[in-house]
Formats: structure tokens, C-alpha cells, sequence
């Protein structure tokens, strides 16, 4: 780090837990964002103020005006871009040393492969079930740590899963086994909660930081659900399950 | 007696996000206790049939065929997704 990165970054480097060295593996990580909605926004606004060195976000979607309510990446005068490209914009604005690369489609297994491998740590910011799913097997496969978040009308929920571990860490298809017939509910007919995405994104961006600076601790196996009408939140313990398709020894070739 | 608590799309059906009930006779699982809960008719029928329904003992995601007790805490949550 320079010395304008060092005086940047200073707020970081007092905390002991982070110091010169956890920003040091801030600044030299790589992280990907599945997603640069509700819960990308504030995601990825934290990661590249707190001098993550590089940032990938994909998304397929434009920004739409109903999208302003939540999605702070976003503003009135870029309405019609696609959003990788104003998240792009937002983030050099607030630190042109982090490197962001945009992804502006959807993606499938193939190309994830590619992104996650590239990673060091990996935040679903998805809206659907299909993507989380193939984003988890992704993590699995190149054993990368993925911080997954979830919001839909004033209910959120979060968890981290780190297939690095060799104890049999479970995986998010552990926890919600890929079924075909959850009841997927969209923020688009359903409604959202801004500050909820908020929430929810930030703790996103805190758990992907910890990881890369090696700060504090990571709970995985651990899944936190967030009534936001009651503003309680509970977590669950799960485990492995011995027979997931995804993770289980048997399914890994 | 059990608390239940009800997350997510689960406690927009039923309209209420806790409950204490008194452990119903006959009921020794999870999955009885839905069956139990089901009987209240209305949205409280379709509960057992939420895609991926999950449900937590004392703060532990277990199975629905798993065994439940008086003082029991319950919660049931869905997958969500939106982001």
C-alpha cells in the first residue's frame, strides 16, 4: 500500500483484528458479487470503500425506476444502463484504485465456474433459487467461501458456507436441498423493505470482509433469520447432510 | 407447553409470527405437530405443503419425522431468496 492507501484506509488498519496486514489481503483480494440488486448494492458499496483490490459483479437486469427504492448502487441518472455498468460507476466513484469487472448477463454453471475459481470469496446477491443453487455448487466445487443473503418483504436471512474447511462444512444445498418446488417469491410482485436489503447486503459485505482479513470469527453451520416487522433475529444450527447431491463425499468427483 | 415461531412466507400465511401452544395429546414429531396445526383449516391447511419447508428444534434444523417434547422451542422457515 501507498501512503494515500495507508491514510485511506486507517480506520481499518487501528483495529487490531485487521491492521496493516488484513488490509494488505483486502487490497490484494478478488471478490465476486452474484447480483447487483437490493443486496449488491450495499455489498458491494462496503467491499470497494474498505479497498477490496478487485470486484466482479454480474447481472443481467437494467436499472429500472422501481429498482431505486432499495438499490443504492443505483441512481435517477442512469436509469437504462445495465447495472453491472452503473455499480461500476458508483464504485470508481468512491475508490478508483478498486479494479471492477462487470458481467452483464445471467449466468450459468460454465461461465460461474470460471468466475468463482477466480475468487477468493463469493456473495450470492442472486433473487432466484436457480442461480443460488448453481452459485453453491460453483463454491463447492473450487472450494471457495460463499456468503449468501436473502430478503423479501420484511424477512431476511443469511448464512456462510466455506467448503475450504476439510470437517464436512455443510453447503447452502445441505441447508435448502435443491427441490424444483420452493415457493419462489420474487421482490418484484412481492415487495421488499429497502432498509431490509440494506441489512441484510451490509452483513454480507462484513462476513466477506472477516473472511478476506482473517478477522474475528466465521460461524458456518449457521443460518440467521431476521423478522424485520419485529426486528428479532433467531439462528438456526444445520449440518452437513450425509446425502446432499452437491457436497456430500459420494457427489464430489 | 411449545413455542412455534413462524418466519418468512410461513408466518404471512398463518398471520402471526409466535405462538405458545400446549404439546396437543397424541402429537410426538414434527410432523405430527403440522398435521395437528393443519387441523386449524384455512392457511393453516396448506403449511405441511410449503416447497422446502424447514423447521428448527431448540435452535437445531433437524428432520420433520424428528421427535418433539414439552418446553420445546419450533421454528419453521422457508428458503428465501430476493436480492
Amino acid at each position: 500500500m501507498n501512503d494515500r492507501q495507508l491514510l485511506r484506509y486507517s480506520r481499518h488498519i487501528l483495529l487490531d483484528e485487521i491492521g496493516i496486514a488484513g488490509q494488505q489481503r483486502l487490497v490484494d483480494a478478488r471478490a465476486l458479487i452474484i447480483g447487483a440488486g437490493g443486496l449488491g448494492s450495499p455489498a458491494a458499496l462496503y467491499l470497494a470503500s474498505a479497498g477490496v483490490g478487485r470486484i466482479t459483479l454480474v447481472d443481467g437486469d437494467t436499472v429500472d425506476l422501481t429498482n431505486l427504492q432499495r438499490q443504492i448502487l443505483h441512481s435517477e441518472d442512469r436509469l437504462g444502463q445495465t447495472k453491472v455498468s452503473s455499480g461500476q460507476t458508483a464504485l470508481r466513484g468512491i475508490n478508483p484504485d478498486v479494479l471492477v469487472e462487470t458481467v452483464p448477463h445471467r449466468v450459468s454453471d460454465k461461465p460461474l465456474a470460471a468466475l468463482v475459481a477466480d475468487a477468493d470469496v463469493v456473495l450470492d446477491c442472486s433473487d432466484n433459487f436457480a442461480t443460488r443453487h448453481a452459485v453453491n455448487r460453483a463454491c463447492v466445487r473450487h472450494r471457495k467461501p460463499l456468503v449468501s443473503g436473502a430478503a423479501i418483504r420484511f424477512a431476511g436471512q443469511l448464512a456462510v458456507f466455506d467448503s475450504r474447511r476439510g470437517d464436512g462444512g455443510p453447503c447452502y444445498n445441505c441447508l435448502f436441498p435443491e427441490t424444483g418446488e420452493a415457493d419462489e417469491v420474487r421482490c418484484a410482485v412481492m415487495g421488499v423493505f429497502a432498509p431490509l436489503a440494506g441489512i441484510i447486503g451490509t452483513m454480507q459485505a462484513a462476513e466477506a470482509l472477516k473472511l478476506i482479513a482473517g478477522a474475528g470469527e466465521i460461524i458456518v453451520g449457521r443460518l440467521w433469520l431476521l423478522d424485520g416487522l419485529a426486528m428479532e433475529w433467531r439462528s438456526v444450527r444445520f449440518g452437513q447432510d450425509p446425502q446432499c447431491a452437491v457436497c456430500a463425499p459420494s457427489a464430489i468427483k | 407447553m411449545l413455542t412455534i415461531l413462524y418466519f418468512a412466507s410461513v408466518r404471512e400465511r398463518v398471520g402471526r409470527a409466535a405462538e405458545e401452544l400446549a404439546l396437543p395429546a397424541g402429537v410426538a414429531d414434527v410432523a405430527g405437530l403440522l398435521r395437528h396445526l393443519g387441523e386449524r383449516g384455512g392457511a393453516w391447511e396448506g403449511l405441511a405443503r410449503i416447497g422446502n419447508l424447514r423447521c428448527a428444534v431448540n435452535q437445531q434444523m433437524v428432520a420433520l419425522d424428528s421427535p418433539i417434547a414439552d418446553g420445546d422451542e419450533l421454528a419453521f422457515f422457508p428458503p428465501v431468496t430476493g436480492g
